[in-house]
């Protein structure tokens, strides 16, 4: 019982990681209905920044958000250089576009910084937290309270400010919120600056555990995938909790199911993905498309 | 005009292609193989994303069932290596039906997404059953010998055989795209809704396409486990599924010629891009990728389509 305990909170961890990059993900699915390949390299680059930050003698929690500044300037300038071009495209030319944008990030960051495996810290203390007789990392329970935070404050965001309600406004009706006086546009720029944050942060918490290398994100994403398509691509908060089901079932099927183990990993999402979108393609929270004919 | 046109280029394509194994080095030659191997690839994955519109970044997936199939039965049975071929190509058609059905109910962005998902996926799983894979050593052949005690390398021999596999599958898409078939693949792309109220069956198509679509592929991926005479997982990355995209995008959506610019691209450029940086191929692919979507959307291909209309217009102009 004890193993099962470990296991389930040593997966809220990582679950709590991916349900970040998956609430990346919704957030800007649902504002320009995207979804963002490149959301994974996005983290991994501004994870590298931080890298740069803190080996230039920045103190911990300054380089933190000075990442998270520098990530948001980031990704409102993508939004306003590579997407907006091809925002009305159909589907096939945004996927491509991220795509490419996906390789550019990666082959940049293996240009600049190599391919080498690079140790990131934790801003919490190595020691191990007992709770009863099961045992915890420190940086795993920091994880979940980052992720915690991060989405009370992206709620009290969209929910009490004037400027969450006017990009909560663009998303769901452009033509109505352009005749209120909303500056679309910039709605959409700045929620993939939001993106680019949360992605942030997610690349900040895995990089101690993973390691950085600008690989690191791609069987994050996957995941992310997995939980934001589990909870539902138009539920921010059913990403999250997509996130942490989705870590829970990654450690308990690791350990459980023998022929699994930790080398079918990749395939586990991948079935995860299918099962939903076959059974339930909208997920668990999520609202179910309705198209006009 | 431009049918004429056409028709002398592909005249001339041909027989430079025919003449090629008598003016280039052995190595050289290789690479133009592989050129063939990518442009059957891409054709494959043409005929899904660009004629059909169902959006794959997994195709990767295909080409590797495509090189094992081949790599474990010449391994492990000595099947002749045409036959293996043969039974790759049919795998690959009954894998990519049965990968069709559930991907009907998926469009546009998911059907991307789980194909991305199995693209990430795959080189694990070739790990996973070592006992026929090889795992990550994966399997060593032994490229074939001419038959018929030509006198001709090992190279020559591979480069004719797979130009020969190559011209059968274009004529066979082309007349698949070109008659009933192909209006029908490509008015499900356009208008779903249209193409049913013609009496068209979407959902048998689409599986159907993904299912020729992954045949195709998974030739391209046995021949070049007969060209390369080697297997291993890490080679079929996610990555490659990429390059087929981006080969695609920049030969052109749509367009069977495409194939072969598309898999000239992907052959030579990262070669020549290498030498300023390990990353740099990827950096040049993302770049194009991004670049061909703003100017040239229809890839080369259709760059020089319009080209050669426009030369036709102005020729019917000054005649006129």
């Amino acid at each position: 019982m004890e193993i099962f305990f470990q296991q389930v909170v040593s997966g809220l961890a990582t679950g709590g990681i991916y349900g970040s990059v998956a609430l990346a993900l919704v957030m800007i699915y649902q504002a320009t209905d995207v979804v963002n390949y490149a959301q994974g390299e996005m983290a991994m680059f501004s994870t590298y920044l931080a890298w740069t930050l803190l080996n230039a003698g920045v103190p911990y929690w300054w380089a933190f958000f000075g990442t998270l500044v520098i990530s948001f300037v980031g990704g409102v300038l993508i939004e306003r250089v590579v997407i907006r071009p091809v925002e009305n495209k159909p589907i096939l030319t945004i996927v491509i576009v991220c795509i490419g944008l996906l390789v550019i990030l990666n082959s940049v960051a293996g240009w600049i910084y190599s391919y080498i495996q690079k140790p990131f810290p934790s801003p919490f203390p190595p020691r191990p937290i007992m709770l009863g007789t099961v045992v915890f990392g420190a940086h795993d329970l920091g994880a979940i309270g980052v992720t915690l935070v991060v989405l009370a404050f992206l709620y009290a965001f969209f929910r009490f400010t004037t400027l969450g309600l006017a990009m909560r406004a663009a998303a769901q009706n452009p033509v109505s919120s352009r005749l209120c006086g909303i500056r679309v546009g910039w709605m959409l720029a700045i929620g993939w600056g939001l993106a680019a944050m949360v992605g942030a942060v997610a690349g900040m918490m895995v990089a101690p555990i993973v390691f950085l290398d600008p690989n690191m994100m791609a069987g994050i994403l996957i995941y992310a995938f997995a939980s934001a398509t589990l909870g539902g691509f138009t539920s921010p908060g059913g990403a999250v909790v997509g996130g942490l089901i989705v870590g829970v079932i990654e450690n308990l099927v690791g350990t459980y199911v023998h022929f699994i183990g930790t080398e079918l990993k990749l395939t586990v999402a991948l079935a995860m993905i299918l099962i939903v979108l076959v059974f339930k393609p909208s997920g668990l929270f999520g609202r179910a498309a309705v198209h006009r004919v | 005009m431009t049918a004429r046109a056409g028709a002398l280029g592909l005249a001339a394509a041909l027989a430079v292609a025919l003449a090629l194994p008598f003016v280039v080095s052995n190595f050289r030659l290789f690479q133009f193989t592989q050129v063939g191997v990518y442009a059957i690839a891409l054709l494959g994955l043409n005929v899904l994303t660009g004629y059909n519109g169902q959006i794959s970044l997994g195709h990767g997936a295909f080409y590797a069932l495509g090189a094992y199939t081949t790599a474990i039965l010449i391994d492990h049975w000595n099947v002749p290596y045409p036959l293996t071929i043969i039974a790759a190509g049919v795998l690959c058609l009954v894998a990519g039906f049965l990968f069709g059905i559930p991907a009907l109910r998926l469009e546009g962005l998911y059907l991307a997404l789980a194909t991305f998902a199995l693209a990430l996926a795959i080189p694990q799983i070739l790990k996973y059953f070592e006992h026929w894979t090889g795992g990550s050593q994966g399997i060593v052949l032994s490229k074939p010998a001419p038959p018929w005690g030509m006198k001709a390398s090992p190279d020559q021999w591979l480069y004719y055989f797979t130009l020969a596999v190559l011209v059968i599958l274009f004529v066979l898409a082309r007349n698949l795209l070109a008659g009933r078939t192909g209006r029908a693949i490509v008015a499900i792309r356009d208008n779903p809704i249209a193409a049913q109220a013609m009496g068209v069956n979407t959902a048998l198509y689409k599986s159907l396409t993904f299912g020729v679509s992954a045949a195709y592929t998974g030739v391209a991926g046995a021949l070049s486990a007969i060209v390369i005479a080697f297997v291993a997982p890490d080679a079929f990355n996610v990555f490659l599924s990429i390059t087929f995209l981006t080969g695609v995008v920049i030969g052109g959506l749509a367009s069977i010629s495409g194939a072969i610019f598309g898999a000239l691209f992907i052959q030579f450029v990262p070669n020549w891009a290498q030498d300023i940086s390990k990353a740099a191929p990827w950096a040049i692919y993302g770049v194009f990728l991004i670049g061909f979507m703003y100017v040239m959307p229809f890839g080369i291909a259709g760059a020089l389509r319009r080209v050669a209309a426009r030369a036709a217009r102005r020729g019917t102009a000054a005649r006129a």
